[in-house]
């Protein structure tokens, strides 16, 4: 293919994983590097996500989105980090043609040795939650909120119902209540919230908005402007139960229904998806099952917490630094399998023989539960837990010495209840 | 009295339960997986505190992101955002400045916690 320019590294997304993972790449010796990031600055998502809570993990302090955002973007100036804003990737392929376009440069490619991936999530909207009645404005994502009061200084609305408990629903409750909205009340299909528990409580006890489990948004009302919601219980089958319908005026529906990772270029380049992540199909390094396409970061799975985007992010960095210096340690395949209770795992593969922090979401909350992982008939590790939700990504370390002893080439994760 | 609260310290948010005697003194936390949550209970059985965060709007146009610099009495929180609803910051604002000194008389500042949005 055709090319206007090179590099070593080009990262799709400015956002906090590909931040990161320009800065461990860079560490690690590489110099010729380019960022791409669609938006205006770098920083992605956590430039309008004000509230604190970011960086305990990784600064031992917590910061706010712009905060946290702000300690990568002055180190990759600092580092010279060649980066372009407002520039958007149109296609990847396979032998890492990366092209893309802005203002200055029209359309352009660039030839790549390594390309990672960290495009982020988005959304899912409303069109994609399958909820009958008309078609008013005033119904929008949480996120797309969030940007209109924290960036540009707008309320969408003041009497306000959310729907799903994610924590950008939970955050931005409190942010409406704040600035003088009403919420009325949060509406979680699921019988547990998908949110962390902090934030329930500061976001929604402290401020008296009720959290309706096991509830949803069944029909919208209103022709120009958004007049009303009627909300339902629903029962264990997740089916409505009719007689407890139940008409909710307002004139604002934020959805905070789950992020879907953003993978267009992924797919487009013929990389294989995991069918539960939506991200790609990893090993151990984060790269993909097409050589020297690095995935981190939301855009792999969507994760609760930045400080561990962050982290895989530095995993990524350093194996595309790796690859493009012409190293490589891989000598075994092991699969990783899931039992369904374990929804899945990152990485799904293993390809190295190294200590490798194998992270994990249940499908369910479950107590008393043990996690197992067997080679075969052949436990090789198990850890008994008090509590497992899936809202919460879990870890295990597998040992070089554990994955040495492995004789299949496949390992299962299990959970075994009731214990 | 048994008190049950959700600790708000970091994402872990730890079940705490809070012993209290009849003067509503602490006698015993538990549940919590660091001594930070000790400090939470403490606090949010006496005096409880929030940390507030919002935007102000900047002269001549755009927004910035303001945090107070530690947690105030959760009893101010909407005295809080009056504060700050009615503020301008300098169009030359950078993170950290401090945009509100000592809100409220609490001793805590109002501060920069990003840099302008445009």
């Amino acid at each position: 293919m055709n090319y206007d320019r090179k590099a070593d590294l080009v990262i799709i997304g400015g956002g906090p994983a590909g931040m990161a993972a320009a800065l461990a790449a860079r560490e690690a010796g590489i110099n010729d590097i380019l960022i791409l990031e669609r938006d205006n600055e770098l920083g992605g998502i956590l430039r309008q996500c004000i509230h604190g809570g970011f960086g305990l993990h990784t600064f031992g302090e917590e910061l706010t989105g712009p905060e946290y955002a702000y300690r990568y973007e002055k180190r990759v100036k600092e580092e010279n980090i060649p980066y372009m804003l407002n520039t958007m990737v149109t296609e990847l392929t396979p032998d890492r043609c990366v092209t893309a376009m802005n203002e200055k440069l029209g359309v352009f490619t660039v030839k790549a040795e390594a390309v990672i991936l960290a495009m982020g999530c988005r959304e899912r909207p409303k069109g994609a939650l399958g909820i009958s009645g008309t078609r008013p404005s005033g119904i929008y994502t949480a996120g797309t909120a969030q940007k209109f009061v924290n960036m540009k200084g707008y309320m969408p609305g003041r009497e306000v119902v959310i729907l799903g408990s994610g924590d950008i629903g939970l955050i931005m409750a409190r942010r409406m209540t704040l600035e003088g909205a009403k919420v009325h009340a949060v509406c979680e299909l699921m019988p547990y919230s998908g949110g962390l528990a902090r934030n329930i409580e500061q976001c929604l006890n402290d401020y008296g908005i009720p959290l309706k489990l096991s509830h949803t948004v069944a029909e919208i009302h209103g022709k120009e402007r958004l007049e009303g919601v009627t909300i339902v219980k629903v029962d264990e089958n997740r089916r409505p139960i009719p007689e407890t319908r139940e008409y909710v005026k307002c004139d604002t529906l934020l959805l905070s229904c789950g992020l879907i990772p953003e993978n267009e270029l992924t797919k487009g380049a013929g990389i294989s998806l995991d069918r539960v992540t939506g991200g790609a199909v990893v090993n151990g390094k984060r790269e993909t099952e097409c050589e020297g396409i690095f995935a981190c970061g939301n855009v792999l799975h969507v994760h609760d917490l930045v400080d561990f985007v962050s982290d895989e992010a530095v995993i990524a960095g350093r194996s595309a630094a790796e690859y493009i210096k012409g190293k490589s340690n891989e000598k075994i395949k092991i699969k990783l399998q899931t039992d369904g209770k374990i929804r899945y795992t990152v990485p799904q593969i293993i390809t190295e023989l190294s200590d490798t922090t194998v992270y994990f979401r249940v499908s369910d909350v479950y107590k008393n539960a043990e996690i197992l992982i067997e080679d075969g008939e052949e436990k090789l590790y198990s850890k008994k837990t008090l509590k497992l939700a899936p809202g919460e990504m879990e870890s295990i370390k597998l040992t070089a010495n554990m994955l040495s002893r492995v004789k299949s080439g496949e390992i299962k994760f299990s959970l075994k209840t009731g214990v | 009295m048994q008190r049950n609260l959700t600790c708000i310290i970091c994402p872990r948010g730890c079940n705490l339960v809070i012993e209290l005697d009849d003067e509503g003194k602490i006698e015993s936390v538990s549940g919590n997986a660091c001594k930070r949550g000790i400090g939470y209970a403490e606090d949010e059985c006496t005096a409880p505190k929030r940390s507030v965060t919002s935007t102000v709007r900047c002269e001549g146009g755009g927004l910035i992101a303001v945090k107070t610099a530690s947690p105030i009495p959760k009893s101010l929180v909407f005295e809080c955002m009056k504060k700050i609803n009615g503020t301008h910051a300098k169009s030359d604002v950078k993170i950290g400045d401090v945009i509100i000194k000592n809100v409220l008389g609490t001793g805590v500042d109002i501060i920069a916690s990003g840099n302008k949005m445009l």
